[in-house]
């Protein structure tokens, strides 16, 4: 029972760690305001949401099962306060800060419209910080984290996010940075 | 019935618009975008497309639209007769 | 007509003849003055009041030109009908964003006690808690001393205005007071609805204010003596531009332009045209100088009364380079908010240019049109609108230019 719990912990995590990084990239589509091939810009929109909820739920399996896996040692309190652990306090930890990151981003998410929406963007830029911590998580934390096929799962997905984020800070990213460039020289102006 | 305007309007909020373009997928006939992206009414007066006329078959759409739109610049606005005294009272 | 400078002949109590009315206790008028000139300011319970307003006729003097009684009335029934929503605000509006004026600091400096009187009348008809005067720094001063001399102007707050063009905008004079934020709002609701706090707000010129304090006192047909039917009284003109006399003039609101700009010493046949109505406004050809600066004369130019504003351009100027440096500072002047703003008036700035100076000139035309029709009415204030009625009038006014440009000529030394 245990080596299963625990074989689906991982996976969970894997998975999870997958479809986060999707979301992370869709997030980066949707403030470009570029549509994909085959999605417009709303379903890009749409999906980005879907994918980082399903993300949630494999990120609620991965710590739920684990939490009933004896070998990883994990008490309720690790789940929202980090660095608490018996087992690697400092890797598990991180796990712990994404966790507190991605529940707080998705809350603000879901209740945006009552929250308003300067409130919802402050916290959702911290969807740059939980990513890489996570991965990091998974590395030091994860029993394959040094496993040659996670390790290159990894660095995959760092050169994708790191490309998109290079993207995102280029003067072409926005749909109409081109034109939109005729109102750089009056940005100057002096009242 | 349907398809006459008169009732309700999409309100855009340009302090807030990004001209992402949403919207304009959304609801392709009742709005266009300009060069630069940002919305354009297709109906109703030029001085007036800061509330773009909705038909009546596309309400859902523009409920859609607001509830999707990135920077929350959007609200469905219930737009009273000519004769009424006072225009554009807000809806939920 | 005469300019402010010029002090009153003979002080006397009884309603002012003629045109010289707001000027008619002297420059720079303390209360003495203002008393010996106009009497003391009667309490007149807010029925009558409004029933005098309504009868005299007069419309805001701020730009847009609305009846003053109506605007009030609105405000005081909103706040009837909802008691919940506060008290009312009245805010009289000095703070003039627009180069091409200075009307309203001219008389805050010279008549102050005139426009107190008016705020204090609309406050106590109106039944407003809290009465604000928000005005340019070159005002304050005059302001704060002269409500140092009466008891009664003891509540009224004085809020120093931000500088830039449409700092003066109804909702951004409510943004800048209640968030510091001197940017147009998004509004749905009237202010007279929901304002400053979210109470019923009136938001008056504070000229509008003077004339309401002489017709407190004169009553509605006295007002309403002199002027064009159409849109009585007298308003005041601030004239710019290349003119040997520039300044503030007080004139009965059918006074020609022509009589306007010969009070200011234009020579004859030096003009080309006239701006009317500031850097939002329409270009009148002097060959039309003999229209009244009424609603009527002036609506076939695309210009109106508006906040009184006659700018001249001489005949050796060009009208297109001279347009084209206003839309450059139309430009740098948005409140970087709206994006049909943001970046469709430096796209019309930069055409406009690019036309003044001859260079594509058909392109840039044809394009300053379609960019104009593209951007009016989509903002959350009337910049982007005032700025195309200038350059839709402007390439009407100046077509001949515009023909001579597109063959790399020009009909005036640049």
């Amino acid at each position: 029972m245990n080596e299963m719990l625990w074989a689906f912990g991982r996976a969970s995590g894997v998975i999870a760690l997958i479809l986060f990084t999707v979301t992370v990239l869709l997030g980066i589509v949707t403030r470009s305001g570029r549509p994909l091939p085959g999605m417009p810009r709303f379903s890009v929109s749409i999906v980005h949401r879907n994918v980082s909820l399903l993300a949630v739920v494999f990120l609620v399996l991965h710590v739920g099962t684990l939490l009933f896996d004896s070998y990883a040692k994990l008490n309720p309190i690790d789940v929202v306060v980090p660095f608490l652990g018996s087992f690697k306090p400092f890797w598990q930890g991180l796990g712990t800060v994404a966790f507190d990151l991605v529940a707080a981003i998705v809350i603000t998410g879901l209740l945006r419209r009552r929250i308003g929406q300067r409130a919802f963007r402050f916290v959702h830029w911290f969807t740059y910080a939980m990513w890489p911590i996570a991965v990091v998580h998974a590395i030091g934390n994860g029993t394959n984290g040094t496993s040659g096929w996670f390790l290159l799962l990894a660095a995959g997905s760092a050169l994708f996010v790191l490309s998109a984020v290079i993207w995102r800070a280029s003067a072409g990213f926005l749909e109409h940075a081109q034109t939109r460039r005729i109102a750089d020289v009056y940005r100057e102006e002096t009242r | 019935m349907s398809g006459s305007t008169g009732t309700h309007a999409l309100h855009i909020d340009w302090t807030r618009c990004d001209g992402r373009g949403l919207c304009t997928e959304i609801l392709e006939r009742a709005l266009t975008r300009d060069d630069w992206g940002y919305p354009v009414a297709t109906r109703g007066l030029p001085e007036r497309r800061t509330d773009a006329p909705l038909r009546e078959d596309e309400l859902d759409d523009a409920e859609e639209a607001v509830r999707l739109c990135p920077l929350a610049a959007l609200r469905v606005t219930r737009v009273a007769a000519p004769t009424a005294p006072r225009a554009g009272r807000r809806v939920r | 007509m005469t300019m402010t400078s010029e002090p009153a002949t003979a002080p006397v109590v009884q309603a002012p003849a003629g045109a010289q009315r707001v000027f008619a206790a002297g420059a720079a008028a303390d209360h003495e003055a203002h008393l010996r000139a106009f009497g003391p300011l009667p309490k007149r319970d807010p029925g009558a009041l409004l029933d005098q307003l309504e009868a005299s006729g007069l419309t805001g003097r701020g730009g847009a030109g609305f009846p003053a009684w109506r605007k009030l009335a609105a405000t005081g029934e909103a706040a009837a009908q909802r008691r919940r929503r506060g008290a009312p605000i009245l805010i009289a509006n000095g703070s003039e964003g627009e180069p091409l004026s200075w009307k309203d600091e001219v008389l805050l400096q010279n008549a102050p006690h005139l426009v107190i009187d008016g705020m204090l009348t609309a406050a106590r008809t109106l039944g407003a808690r809290n009465v604000l005067l928000y005005a340019g720094s070159g005002s304050l001063a005059a302001v704060e001393r002269a409500i140092g001399e009466r008891a009664d102007a003891r509540g009224i707050e004085v809020v120093e205005a931000e500088d830039g063009f449409i700092a003066g905008e109804a909702s951004s004079v409510v943004n800048a007071i209640e968030n510091d934020d001197p940017r147009p709002m998004d509004r749905t609701v009237r202010l007279a609805e929901s304002g400053l706090r979210g109470r019923p707000t009136l938001v008056h010129n504070v000229e509008t204010m003077a004339h309401l304090g002489l017709i407190a006192r004169f009553g509605g047909a006295w007002f309403r003596s002199v002027g064009a039917p159409e849109d009585l009284g007298t308003r005041l003109i601030t004239v710019s531009g290349d003119i040997p006399r520039t300044g503030v003039f007080e004139v009965a609101t059918d006074a020609t332009l022509a009589s306007v700009l010969q009070a200011a010493g234009l020579q004859q046949g030096s003009a080309a045209a006239a701006l009317i109505g500031g850097y939002h406004g329409a270009w009148v050809p002097a060959v039309s100088f003999g229209t009244p600066l009424t609603p009527s004369g002036l609506e076939p130019f695309g210009a109106q009364p508006g906040a009184g504003i006659v700018h001249v351009l001489s005949d050796q100027r060009c009208g297109l380079r001279a347009t084209a440096d206003i839309v450059e500072y139309l430009a740098g002047q948005t409140a970087r908010q709206c994006g049909p703003c943001m970046f469709g008036l430096p796209t019309l700035a930069t055409r406009f240019t690019a036309l003044a100076r001859g260079q594509d000139a058909e392109q840039s035309a044809a394009e300053l049109r379609r960019i104009s029709g593209l951007i009016v009415g989509r903002g959350a204030c009337h910049h982007p609108d005032g700025t195309v009625r200038l350059i839709r009038s402007a390439l009407d006014v100046f077509a001949r230019d515009v023909r001579a440009h597109a063959h790399g000529r020009c009909t005036r030394r640049p």
